[in-house]
């Protein structure tokens, strides 16, 4: 229940992946081996086009989501950055951001955005994610394109979270630059995209043979590549049935709020992916819950897996204003195509032990 | 969409001969074999440290981290994971400028590098510092003394490769190191071709840091590694900021089956180095000599003993060097480096070394390796002779030289 993370590999990747690791060639070389590897990276810039609804042109493969961030951000080499607080770190750590805060409800404030547009000119590159990692709510991207245009300013929407589990439209949605990973819908790891408007000026970050449009230098990983569009294609065909997971955890938020009338949950009245659910237990360190959860053989997290080595309390929710004890009392449970509605049962049965056990404790006499 | 790809294995008689491993290397079924099971039952973000499914995947990318550092002699901790040797190139020539750039502002390097290492100068250059391009000598190889005048006390790295990619020559890396350690400078060495291939030991080797590539040692591509020194400690600017995997110097969540892959890819390397290098050894020495048997006036690129055994490059002259390529696609070799090999450029690198103009054109990059058989060196040779001497024979200046007419001496009218 950690889809999130990172997700199982899909059937259909696994099997372009596995063809396209028999076969090789490199797609620089100009003879036959060569020629075939070339077929496979440009089939599979289409279909990742699709996903997105953008013309092949505009799709540049990188090494994963964080490389796409890190080439949007440092290849525009915009005077100003401005990220909404709640951006994943491969956004906020590359360059020097300023912050645009969200509102209590977890959405970036686009009058606070605005504002700060129309107090500095210089030219600026905003970025606003579509849907967050921890809280799954959908961010107001084409809107925030929109203020952004009337400064001038670009927009980068980081929408490795959202693609694959909600319809991605990049040039609808205004974005100039569009980051995708492939693991988060059930490609390999180490690849992802980046999506690039026609009009965009892009400087690589990688110097080398002039690969990708001579913005991403290296030896095209064929292989990861055609696992990429292979589960993006059954993502995007599968946008529906996805939808439909909303279901489970709706059942799963019901039925904690049924065990424990003080339990939270975050944005649940909010447009938010289907699939994810934050949800606090007071009282209950979300790094005890975590580990119980992972003797129960249910994989759940607290925050983001990347800093997840390191349990602190969720920069996400305290950027919407939620206190550090509840933040620090959060686990994100993320579900996906293979979840099923045994897996919320054996979700609240380990979630409503853990609880009780809790309240045991809280009114057990102090000794 | 098709993403099937024909099956392209060599040996695959529907297949032209594969003879250009300098390009990329067919992934060692070995290799596949062990990075399925992470794309299938063991899919965790490495990076997950909370539940079983993350400590799966990175237990084995530690295994794969501790493979990678033994075929080079390095400890485990000095192994960094990159998306493939461009990356790992890019992030130790550009990451060690801007860390040490308010001390220091000069990098020497050499004419005859990947083009990424040379791209990555260039971009450096534009930036404000300065760079020394060391020639080479008519067999490839860089003179010392040039080096040890090239460094100043400004110099905070040198980056050279150890096998070049188009000759397959091997630079003095040793001394190298030992010249850069003395003057307490930096050594960088781009290694994608060499890992795997000539035995490698960065503290023999005085190597502070070290590009690795999956793809050009029968592992996946997608997937390389930079060895980063930690005594005397090397400190690098990311290229790419995030999560802050790998010890800060790589974001990014690492793809398991990759450093997997990558990790097997080296361990069978280091337990057959010395067999693969005698069999490629005589294969090359064989196709060498059957080639110089029968055609006169074939020219050998680069050095003949500082070299990989499994890499000819070879110019023949009076022939169009379009015209061979064309003649021979049963093969599939490479007129120059795979990244330019779409150009009709002649290669940086034959142009450094002095081969003409001409020569340059009608060079071809023969790349031997881990599938190839005798019956392919066979094959290969005769396809190639026998387009050789056909091409030849309607060669006018061919007609000429075998006349004895000094072709260079022919003052050509102009029309």
């Amino acid at each position: 229940m950690d889809f999130n993370a990172t997700a199982p590999v899909r059937p259909e990747a696994i099997e372009a992946v596995t063809a396209a690791l028999r076969g090789f060639g490199n797609p620089s070389s100009v003879h036959r081996f060569g020629r075939l590897a070339r077929r496979a990276l440009e089939d599979a810039r289409e279909e990742v086009a699709r996903l997105v609804n953008a013309a092949p042109s505009t799709i540049v493969f990188t090494s994963g989501g964080t490389e796409s961030n890190a080439l949007a951000l440092r290849g525009t080499n915009r005077a100003r950055v401005i990220a909404s607080s709640i951006e994943h770190d491969s956004v906020l750590r590359n360059v020097d951001a300023e912050i645009v805060s969200v509102t209590r409800d977890g959405v970036v404030d686009l009058a606070a955005l605005e504002n700060m547009l129309a107090q500095d000119r210089r030219p600026a590159l905003v970025a606003v994610m579509l849907a967050n990692n921890e809280t799954g709510i959908i961010q107001p991207v084409a809107e925030a394109a929109e203020i952004a245009h009337r400064y001038g300013a670009l927009l980068l929407c980081d929408a490795v979270q959202a693609a694959g589990k909600i319809e991605v439209d990049a040039p609808a949605l205004g974005a100039d630059l569009l980051s995708l990973s492939a693991h988060k819908l059930g490609g390999p790891k180490g690849v992802g995209a980046l999506y690039v408007a026609p009009h965009v000026e892009l400087k690589p970050i990688l110097s080398g043979g002039g690969q990708e449009r001579k913005l991403r230098a290296g030896t095209e990983n064929v292989p990861g590549i055609a696992g990429f569009a292979a589960a993006a294609r059954a993502a995007r065909e599968g946008l529906v049935q996805f939808a439909a997971v909303a279901r489970l955890r709706d059942a799963l938020e019901s039925r904690v709020a049924r065990l424990a009338p003080d339990a939270r949950v975050f944005g649940a009245h909010l447009p938010r992916l289907a699939n994810t659910s934050c949800l606090a237990m007071p009282g209950v360190s979300s790094e005890t819950q975590v580990i119980a959860f992972d003797l129960a053989g249910i994989a759940v997290s607290a925050g983001a897996a990347c800093s997840s080595g390191k349990v602190e309390p969720s920069r996400v929710l305290r950027a919407m204003g939620v206190d550090d004890g509840t933040a620090n009392s959060a686990i994100r449970v993320s579900l996906g195509w293979t979840s099923g509605a045994q897996d919320i049962d054996r979700f609240i049965e380990a979630w409503g032990g853990l609880y009780a056990a809790r309240s045991r404790a809280a009114s057990a006499p102090a000794a | 969409m098709t993403t099937n790809i024909a099956i392209a294995t060599p040996g695959n008689r529907k297949m032209p001969v594969y003879l250009d491993y300098q390009a990329t290397t067919p992934t060692d079924p070995r290799v596949v074999e062990a990075m399925m099971p992470y794309f299938t039952e063991m899919y965790g973000n490495p990076h997950s440290r909370s539940h079983l499914y993350g400590w799966q995947a990175e237990e084995a990318v530690e295994k794969a981290r501790g493979q990678v550092a033994s075929i080079i002699g390095a400890d485990p901790k000095e192994i960094i994971f990159t998306s493939g040797a461009t990356e790992s190139n890019n992030l130790a020539i550009k990451g060690v400028a801007h860390f040490y750039k308010e001390r220091k502002n000069h990098i020497v390097t050499c004419v005859t590098e990947h083009k990424c290492v040379l791209e990555s100068c260039r971009h450096l250059q534009q930036e404000g510092f300065d760079v020394t391009y060391l020639p080479v000598q008519k067999n490839g190889i860089i003179r010392l003394e040039d080096l040890e005048n090239a460094i100043t006390d400004k110099t905070v790295l040198v980056s050279i490769m150890a096998v070049n990619n188009e000759i397959g020559v091997i630079q003095p890396i040793k001394e190298i190191g030992a010249l850069c350690r003395s003057r307490s400078v930096f050594f960088h060495s781009d290694c994608a071709q060499a890992v795997g291939k000539i035995p490698l030991d960065v503290n023999a080797m005085n190597i502070d840091l070290m590009s690795i590539s999956g793809h050009k040692l029968y592992g996946p591509k997608g997937i390389g590694a930079l060895f980063v020194r930690r005594k005397p400690r090397v400190r690098l600017q990311a290229l790419m900021s995030g999560g802050g995997q790998e010890r800060g110097m790589r974001s990014g969540t690492l793809a398991t089956p990759l450093c997997v892959g990558l990790g097997a890819a080296c361990e069978i390397a280091q337990k057959e180095m010395a067999a693969e290098s005698e069999r490629l050894h005589y294969l090359r020495d064989r196709f060498y000599k059957k080639i110089m048997e029968q055609l006169p006036e074939v020219y050998l690129n680069g050095d003949l003993e500082q070299r990989i055994p499994g890499n000819l490059n070879l110019s023949f002259a009076y022939v169009e060097g379009e015209s061979l390529m064309m003649g021979i696609k049963n093969l599939s070799v490479s007129s120059g480096s795979a990244c330019t090999s779409a150009s009709l450029e002649p290669s940086y690198v034959l142009r450094a070394l002095g081969v003409t103009e001409d020569l340059a054109h009608t060079s071809l990059r023969i790349g031997l390796g881990r599938f190839t058989s005798e019956e392919d060196v066979d094959y290969a040779v005769s396809e190639i002779v026998s387009h050789v001497k056909r091409l030849r024979e309607m060669s006018p200046l061919w007609e000429m030289a075998q006349e004895g007419i000094d072709i260079k001496s022919v003052k050509w009218a102009a029309h």
